[in-house]
């Protein structure tokens, strides 16, 4: 059974205009969305800026309000999250993008790692600063730095207090919200390979949105790939990378910068192929509103938005 | 033999902290060639954009010493009177951040004319707009005569990004020094402005200095390639040479440090530490060796100079002879430690 299920959410945001700020129409920011999390996996939603996926990550946590849909996780309907009970709200926490403007800078370390346990554990100040102390080990700083300002701290450090904060209640389900685009590769590295580690130590489940297709590649058993709020492809990551079957896809894909310099001119020829195919078979996979299909199965673990037949 | 356009010699860039300078760019020499992409490769904080800077002369309070040759002419002597001549018209730069490096009081139009009427200052209204439209489709956005009357706002992130190359190509200048300039777009959008700045090298033949940290980027659209670390270069060469046989540490750990595509990796490789603050930089050695604690001292040279290994590939310091990645049991603790 998944672990979380996502099924037909829709996200609509009105759009005020007119003499009384009357609902003039809506953005259909998430528009019928469906997927599913398996437990100790890392599921990776892909898309452009604008595509939907940080509104759907949001949605889920509470941040934004589900149109429609339904949003299951282990088997309990948390659509209305902000209703729910509150050791459900404990089991999905969230890592923000930017880690600059994510931490409070008015508030020490121990503050803002120990806000989630204020809101939810009754601990006496001791029992508090010992389990700061413990997960600042845990994400790599030092246990005497809780003391110190976010501004102290180097921007991997940053986002590790970051992540800190988020598996301080001991989380389920962690939603990452394009955690490291902010940083420099090595200290993404650094990052990523600390999130892959504290996966198997915790059991955590992640969702991982990102525009950037090297790194989903790189933590990702799962790919959703996202258009204009809607699915255009999912599937494994071999699925994905090696098999795209949507223009779409291909056309992210092929826009992949290759990290071989001899490669090219190749790559320049088949960019522009696909960019050609692109052009040429626009209209075979959006509809006349430039929005995707409905998902069809082409194998086991690969949908694909294409047109029905017949 | 490719034709010099920019020499910098021994530039050093320092900003002042309390009472001392430090320098930012450090004794840096570098030449850039007409018609070709020169890409400066390293992490915040390494004096990548310090350089920049420094070349289009925006440092309003920093001490710069030693020579920037442009066409016989010392940029780094000149008054501001005389920079703003050269400024925007020889010289071009487009800007990291499009949505701050517009005004968002004027529109598209207005902006773009405002680089043409600085420079010509006989153009009639009629033929600069006509000259701003000819530049919108040159950088390749969809109904020039509407948005030449639209606000930044208005505009997505990569037409934004797009207006500002525009800006920066308005005088046709002979060298144009892109800083990040897709590091906040989009895969796709990327790729069609790298393509962009490309067909513009191209038709102009102008030399182009692209500043980023995305090495997937600089294998796409570099000739050679400057690796620089805390405001020296540590590495200079072919783009092909560099990443065929990266030679200094920093150089390979940066390459290993980058989600390949391609291949399948369970742990990526983690450079130690962070690159020193101005303050605390090391002035004496080799600066990267604090890094690579586990290569031994005696493998660093005491005053670490770039030289030649092969002909065009410039290593600093003796320490890539001994340097090998520690094994993996080690690596795990890097990451913790």
């Amino acid at each position: 059974m998944s672990y979380l299920e996502v099924k037909d959410l829709k996200i609509h945001f009105p759009i005020k205009g007119g003499l009384f700020s009357r609902t003039v129409g809506h953005i259909k920011a998430v528009d019928g969305v469906s997927f599913s999390l398996d437990k100790g996996k890392t599921y990776g939603l892909v898309g452009e800026s604008g595509s939907g996926k940080t509104t759907t990550g949001r949605s889920i946590i509470g941040l934004n309000n589900i149109t429609s849909g339904q949003v299951l996780f282990d088997g309990v309907d948390i659509t209305n999250i902000k209703r729910a009970k509150s050791d459900v709200r404990k089991d999905i926490q969230m890592i923000f993008q930017d880690p600059y403007s994510s931490l409070n800078p008015k508030k020490r370390v121990i503050d803002i790692v120990s806000e989630p346990l204020r809101n939810f554990e009754n601990l006496t100040r001791k029992e508090e600063r010992k389990r700061v102390q413990e997960l600042m080990e845990l994400v790599g700083l030092s246990p005497e730095s809780i003391l110190k300002y976010p501004h102290e701290f180097s921007g991997g450090q940053r986002q590790r207090i970051g992540i800190a904060r988020a598996i301080a209640l001991k989380p389920k389900l962690i939603i990452a919200d394009e955690p490291v685009s902010a940083l420099d590769v090595s200290v993404q590295a650094q990052v990523l390979n600390f999130m892959k580690d504290i996966q198997k130590e915790l059991d955590l489940t992640y969702l991982f949105i990102s525009h950037d297709l090297g790194v989903i590649k790189h933590m990702c058993d799962q790919i959703g790939i996202m258009y204009k709020g809607r699915y255009v492809e999912e599937g494994t990551a071999d699925d994905i990378f090696f098999n795209p079957q949507h223009i779409y896809t291909k056309r992210l894909v092929a826009a992949i910068p290759d990290i071989d310099p001899n490669k090219r001119e190749e790559k320049r020829k088949f960019r522009e192929e696909v960019k050609a195919e692109y052009e040429k078979s626009y209209n075979d996979y959006f509809d006349e509103e430039g929005l995707a299909y409905k998902l069809q199965p082409v194998s086991d673990t690969h949908l694909v938005a294409l047109p029905e037949k017949g | 033999m490719a034709e010099k356009l920019l020499e910098i010699k021994n530039l050093t860039t320092s900003f002042r902290i309390k009472d001392d300078y430090y320098a930012a760019v450090d004794n840096l020499s570098l030449t850039v060639n007409k018609n070709e992409v020169l890409a400066i490769v390293g992490e915040s904080g390494c004096g990548k954009s310090a350089l920049a800077f420094s070349i289009m002369g925006l440092h309003t309070r920093a001490k710069i010493d030693g020579d920037i040759l442009y066409k016989d002419k010392n940029i780094a002597k000149m008054s501001p009177a005389e920079i703003n001549k050269v400024r925007g018209k020889d010289l071009g730069m487009i800007f990291q951040d499009p949505l701050t490096s517009l005004n968002p009081l004027m529109e598209i139009g207005d902006q773009i004319g405002e680089t043409l009427i600085l420079h010509n200052k006989n153009l009639s209204k009629n033929k600069i707009r006509e000259k701003v439209l000819d530049l919108l489709n040159k950088v390749g956005i969809p109904r020039p005569e509407y948005v030449i009357n639209q606000f930044p706002h208005e505009l997505s992130g990569g037409m934004r990004q797009r207006v500002v190359i525009a800006m920066a190509i308005a005088n046709e200048p002979e060298l144009l020094i892109a800083d990040e300039p897709t590091t906040a777009l989009d895969v796709t959008i990327q790729s069609q402005i790298l393509e962009l700045i490309n067909k513009l090298k191209n038709e102009m033949n102008s030399g182009i200095i692209l500043i980023t940290h995305d090495l997937g980027v600089v294998a796409e659209m570099a000739d050679r390639v400057a690796v620089m670390y805390a405001g020296q270069i540590v590495e200079l060469a072919d783009v092909k040479t560099l990443f065929e046989n990266p030679l200094h540490p920093y150089t390979r750990s940066l390459l290993n440090s980058v989600p390949n595509a391609n291949e399948e990796q369970d742990k990526l490789h983690v450079i130690q530490g962070i690159v020193p603050s101005l303050q605390n930089l090391p002035r004496e050695g080799c600066r990267f060796s604090a890094r690579i604690p586990w290569v031994d001292e005696t493998a660093h040279e005491a005053h670490p100079e770039l030289k030649e290994v092969t002909p065009g590939h410039l290593v600093r310091c003796t320490c890539y002879k001994h340097f090998s990645f520690p094994d993996d049991s080690k690596e795990e603790q890097h990451v913790l430690s």
